[in-house]
């Protein structure tokens, strides 16, 4: 079997997982815990092993035939319009491939772990496992179809999963939430489709060659609305107010879904969609605007946030901002590069803020957490290593992916744009040394909350976040934690995941060292035949490439120097945080993300919400339905007079039709006459 | 076996059910139950048969025709085509499954009488190729229809019914007095009189035949008529009723095949018949379809009463389909009668589901119902599945034809197709939230007590959603047989008026246009 015919059979990659997720949602219950688990395992560990293979085989091909497109059959056809079922094997989606799967199956794993005693452990594995298929089909299909397809395999999921705690309202509102923000954005997908086949004729990825051939307005509105599309799914202004929210969710997903994976298909689908991008001349500086923005402001309201995750969630967004920043610019291979990066060192922060939640028994505010990591050893030595990688300390791997976005920016004279990532840089580094100070080091404020625990419920009631989750009878019940509130360390298969994330963190970022000549820019060159077309920008010179890390290092270092200077004592006990107090008002604005999320929550209940209300008692019920009733009470009006020859009501309606129907027929035939 | 009148056994097998029905004694429920579960499954036997049996592109096929009325020049002419031929098959699998759904239902014996004359006359309404036949089966459909809510149903049943009857009556008058006027303008012109579909269709579409004035205020006749059937704003107030109060059986098939009734007459008759009149007239119909989508879905998203939402989803539905009749392509037609077929099955499911919550609860208010996936995982999860569904998620038969017929309205009517496309997520407004009332949260009072569905039940629900599954990854044993038929159509349609059906253009005349 030549590499050819091996990659021909890429339909198993997501076959796997989804022959998974069929078993588990028809017998998950009676297989139950923990087999469940681990056959779910299995199944994406069977597609990371599948993904291996592929890369391999493609990689033993020349460079000009990486480009291989598996069996299949046609999904649908009708008039001028064909898509096929098929998968597209090139570089792009086997990077793709292999972080979803690899990530993908130390999630699994940890999970494993983490839901132990949950009543919907077999439940919870086949959403994994559907989630899992559904992403690969979104990376590896062959048209814009297919890939919509998968994405809105992964909306179903993520919504099935934010809300798997659905007794929780709050968990139940979320992941609806989160579903009809990203409809907004596949309003914008479909259309783009429908522009691309009524411009091209098919949405098949390998019709993109036409996309120079277009009228300027034409493809820029198509790169505009598939990127509407990609705001929604990655979570960018404005259609960000889903991705907090979604930390309802268990934190395996977080890590998977709202972290490493699904979040960055919209940074995916421009890369795929690339040639539109190209041939538009303004789309592009839209999209790295929108990204810097989201960078920059994500950043500021994560720097107040108290509750673990939610730290995590908008740093995802911001970060997800760079992806974009470097799409934006033209820097496609820098956007993947960070994508991975962050895929390893944000599923490693996750999965470490699901370690301390679980060790500290479903406690998420980090006001209530601190001086954990002689607790929690393994945890810690872990977070921390995350925590270097996204404040850009050099050699972990979120130092080179985001350097080079900044670089790239620069090269390109964006300097506006490297001047904002630069600024998000800061208050990553910052935030990230907040939490890291907050969970692990200084006072132990767990000791005090564990007496008075619903006291301290009371003061933060606006943490959607504080019920336990239905399992936490579970977790407490078993008692096999020692006493009730003591802090403990997870149990191998979550340490294990997270040894093993800590480990890709640092030399993740060895896959693209920014050394062109010594041909150590390795995911650069493997990119290279997917985006051919695509103007690569290098370094001047040296000295300027040295001197943009150097201030990329500095601008990191001073983030978490300012961090350690404010927070390394911990938090006075009961007392108020330094800094939120310091910014005074703009710290409740930035606490509130601006006032955004409930600006649009007003707007809904009241003006919109007012609206369809009319619309259905008043315009509907009042309006036309009353209308139309007049009309048959006109009718019964006039059978009044013709009740005394004794008919009955039907036949009153009847008599009126028939005389209408003759009065019609009498017009048509006069007017043919 | 060619000689076999498939087509007449398929009308006159529930016929002949339900007057044998008659003949069985009212205290032995069970006969009555076996006989309707072996009338309706025959039928569905024979109807699979007919798939099997149909050569797609071959036309009209399986024609038997006879004199009926001669002096009237009525004939008893029945044909299949790949417009009718799943519209057929919808009616028979959603007959079987209503009478599961209805196995406890009071007075049998009366019931599955009016139950099999309805399945007779809706198989009678897809394989007619006379006008007269037609209509008088379109017409029959009422009467079944009417006793089955005023009888079976709850609430404000009689109002519903006699709603359901005036309203549908007073557009089939329209229909009736167009149908009468082209008969008698043919014989005019020709010299014999006939009702035959193809002759008049034949006749009407040719230049010169009827005055453009003419033409339009037939094709308006029929129109609505089958407007009023769809049901298109603002004549779709009966549908909401009529719904709220119908049998769970009568829901199911109310929705399932009545609605499509409308979009079919136009595919049809209305269409075909008046090519230029339709063109010239394709704004109004998109309009109506694009409100229907829209104000649809805002006013089902508002209402407090579960089956309501789903009556006024079939509003938002139906738009797609007109949408797609109306954009005159053949994506954007095949989508249109895609959809038909899958919201028979996805909403057929979504009025089994909530009527089985009426069976233990005996309420539709959304208020009365919270935690359901919990009290009752099984009900919880396939009604988040048939909401998904029906949503038109990627992967379910909803999504191929609602985006077939988006993309083709795209190409001709752009404007119209932006509008409706934003139906996409109003969808997953009004569904969702009401799937967020009633199945999650903590359940509380009744709710936590309620028993969970039983294999009775499932059977129902299951299968339907099994096949929207199918045809949702699976799609082309459905479009294949449709193709060459709606491509006569076009054909049709193209050569007796000015419209184009426009191909994609290539990207390269696009660039030349655009300099």
């Amino acid at each position: 079997m030549d590499a050819h015919e091996l990659l021909e059979l890429a339909w198993l990659i997501p076959a796997f997982p989804a022959a998974g997720a069929v078993l588990l949602l028809l017998f998950g219950r009676r297989i139950g815990e923990p087999v469940a688990g681990w056959i779910a395992t299995a199944t994406i560990g069977a597609s990371f092993l599948a993904s291996v293979a592929a890369f391999v085989a493609l990689l033993s091909l020349p460079e000009e035939e990486r480009r291989v497109v598996s069996d299949g059959y046609t999904w649908l056809r009708a008039g001028g319009f064909a898509v096929d079922f098929r998968f597209l094997v090139d570089p792009l989606s086997v990077t793709m491939i292999l972080f979803v799967t690899g990530v993908g199956t130390l999630i699994h794993l940890y999970s494993i772990g983490y839901m132990h005693g949950d009543p919907r452990f077999g439940r919870f594995f086949a959403y994994l496992n559907l989630f899992a298929a559904s992403m690969l089909v979104l990376v590896l299909g062959s048209n814009f179809l297919l890939t919509f397809l998968g994405w809105e395999g992964v909306g179903l999921c993520s919504y099935l999963l934010i809300s798997f705690w659905f007794e929780r309202d709050s968990a139940a509102v979320a992941g609806k939430k989160a579903f009809v923000t990203n409809r907004v954005g596949d309003f914008g997908f479909m259309l783009a489709m429908f522009l691309i086949f009524w411009k091209l004729g098919s949405l098949d990825y390998a019709a993109m060659e036409g996309a120079g051939g277009l009228a300027q307005t034409t493809v820029t509105a198509i790169a505009l609305l598939l990127f509407l599309g990609a705001v929604g799914k990655s979570a960018q202004i404005p259609l960000h107010i889903w991705l907090p929210d979604a930390m309802e969710g268990p934190t395996p997903v977080s890590a998977l879904i709202h972290a490493a994976t699904m979040v960055t298909a919209g940074v995916f689908l421009v890369a795929r969609a690339h040639p539109f991008f190209e041939a538009s001349g303004s789309a592009g500086t839209v999209v790295a605007w929108v990204g810097a923005a989201t960078a920059l402001l994500a950043a500021t309201v994560a720097i107040v946030q108290n509750d673990i995750k939610r730290v995590l969630a908008y740093s995802t967004v911001s970060q997800l901002g760079y992806m974009f920043l470097a799409a934006g610019v033209g820097a496609y291979s820098a956007a993947l590069f960070h994508m991975v990066t962050h895929a390893f060192f944000k599923a490693l922060l996750f999965l470490g803020a699901g370690s301390v939640i679980h060790g500290l028994h479903d406690e998420q505010d980090m006001r209530r957490m601190g001086g954990l990591r002689r607790w929690m050893p393994i945890t810690a030595g872990t977070f921390i290593v995350g925590w270097l990688a996204i404040a850009g300390i050099v050699p972990f791997a979120g130092f080179w992916s985001k350097d080079e976005i900044l670089a790239q920016a620069w090269y390109r004279d964006d300097y506006g744009l490297w001047l904002v990532g630069a600024l998000a840089a800061l208050l990553t580094a910052f935030y990230m040394t907040r939490q890291v100070y907050l969970v692990f080091f200084g006072n132990e404020r767990w000791r005090e909350a564990a007496g008075g625990h619903d006291a301290a419920a009371g003061v933060a009631g606006d943490e959607p976040a504080e019920v336990a989750h239905p399992g936490a009878g579970a977790h407490s019940a078993a008692g096999a934690h020692g006493g009730p509130h003591e802090p403990h360390e997870s149990p191998w298969t979550m340490t294990v995941p997270l040894g093993a994330l800590a480990v890709l963190t640092v030399v993740g970022g060895f896959v693209n060292l920014p050394f062109v000549e010594q041909g150590l820019e390795f995911l650069g060159e493997w990119l290279h035949p997917v985006f051919e077309d695509v103007e690569v920008v290098h370094a001047p010179s040296f000295s300027t490439a040295f001197a943009l890390s150097t201030a990329a290092l500095v601008i990191g270092v001073g983030g978490i120097l300012l961090g350690r200077a404010f927070y390394r004592a911990g938090l006075p006990s009961g007392g108020e945080d330094p800094v939120a107090r310091r910014l005074g008002p703009v710290g409740r604005v930035l606490e509130n993300a601006y006032y955004f999320d409930r600006g649009i929550a007003r707007l809904v209940s009241g003006p919109l919400g007012a609206f369809a209300r009319f619309l259905a008692d008043g315009f509907d019920r009042g309006g036309v339905d009353r209308a139309v009733n007049g009309v048959a009470a006109g009718f019964r009006l006039g059978g009044e007079g013709l009740r005394r020859l004794q008919t009955g009501l039907v036949r009153n309606y009847a008599l009126g039709i028939v005389l209408g129907a003759v009065a019609l027929v009498g017009y048509v035939l006069a007017r043919s006459l | 076996m060619t000689d076999f009148p498939i087509l007449t056994t398929l009308v006159l097998l529930p016929a002949a059910g339900a007057l044998l029905t008659l003949l069985v004694p009212a205290r032995r429920p069970e006969l009555v139950r076996a006989l309707g579960y072996g009338v309706t499954v025959a039928t569905l036997g024979v109807t699979g048969y007919l798939v099997t049996r149909f050569e797609a592109g071959a036309g009209i096929q399986f024609v038997s025709t006879h004199w009926w009325m001669e002096t009237l020049g009525v004939r008893w002419t029945l044909g299949v085509d790949g417009v009718s031929l799943f519209m057929v098959v919808l009616t028979a699998v959603l007959f079987p499954i209503g009478l599961l759904a209805s196995a406890e239902v009071d007075r049998p014996k009366a019931f599955l009488f009016w139950v099999l004359v309805l399945e007779a006359a809706l198989m009678g309404v897809f394989l007619a190729l006379d006008l007269v036949l037609f209509f008088v089966f379109f017409e029959f459909t009422l009467v079944p229809m009417y006793f089955l809510i005023a009888g079976w149903g709850h609430g404000n049943r009689r109002y519903a019914a006699m709603k359901f009857f005036i309203f549908t009556m007073a557009g089939s008058a329209f229909l009736f007095a167009g149908i009468l006027a082209v008969g008698f303008l043919h014989r005019r012109d020709v010299g014999f009189l006939t009702f035959d579909a193809g002759v008049l269709t034949e006749w009407a579409s040719s230049p010169g035949a009827l005055s453009s004035g003419t033409a339009r205020v037939l094709f308006l006749a029929f129109a609505v008529a089958f407007a009023v059937k769809v049901p298109l704003f603002p004549f779709h107030t009966w549908l909401p009723d009529a719904h709220t109060d119908a049998p769970t059986a009568g829901s199911v098939v109310l929705a399932g095949v009545l609605l499509k009734m409308g979009t079919y007459g136009f595919l049809r008759f209305a269409i075909p018949m008046f090519p230029q009149a339709a063109v010239d007239l394709s704004w109004l119909l998109l309009v109506l379809a694009v409100v229907g989508i829209t104000y649809g879905a805002v006013v089902a998203a508002m209402q407090p009463n579960i089956k309501r939402i789903v009556a006024y989803s079939s509003v938002a539905h139906l738009g797609f389909v007109v949408l797609g009749i109306f954009a005159l392509t053949a994506e954007g037609i095949q989508g249109g009668l895609f959809t038909m077929v899958s919201h028979g099955l996805t909403t057929g499911a979504l009025f089994l589901l909530v009527g089985m919550l009426h069976d233990r609860r005996h309420t539709y208010d959304v208020a009365q119902y919270r935690g359901l996936w919990k009290a009752v995982p099984v009900f919880g999860g396939l009604f988040v599945a048939t909401a998904f569904a029906s949503i038109g998620l990627p992967g379910f038969s909803g999504f191929v034809g609602e985006f077939l017929a988006l993309l083709g309205a795209f190409v001709t009517s752009r404007w119209y197709a932006v509008v409706a496309t934003t139906g996409v997520i109003l969808a997953a407004v009004y569904l969702l939230w009401a799937v967020q009332r009633t199945v999650t949260g903590e359940p509380d009072g009744d709710n936590a007590g309620m028993r969970d569905l039983g294999p009775r039940e499932l059977c129902t629900v299951v299968p339907l959603l099994a096949l929207s599954l199918f045809l949702g990854f699976h799609p082309s044993p459905v479009l294949d047989r449709m193709e060459p038929d709606v491509d006569r159509l076009l054909e049709h349609v193209e050569a007796r008026s000015d419209h184009d059906v426009p191909s994609p253009a290539p990207g390269v005349e696009e660039a030349e246009a655009g300099r």
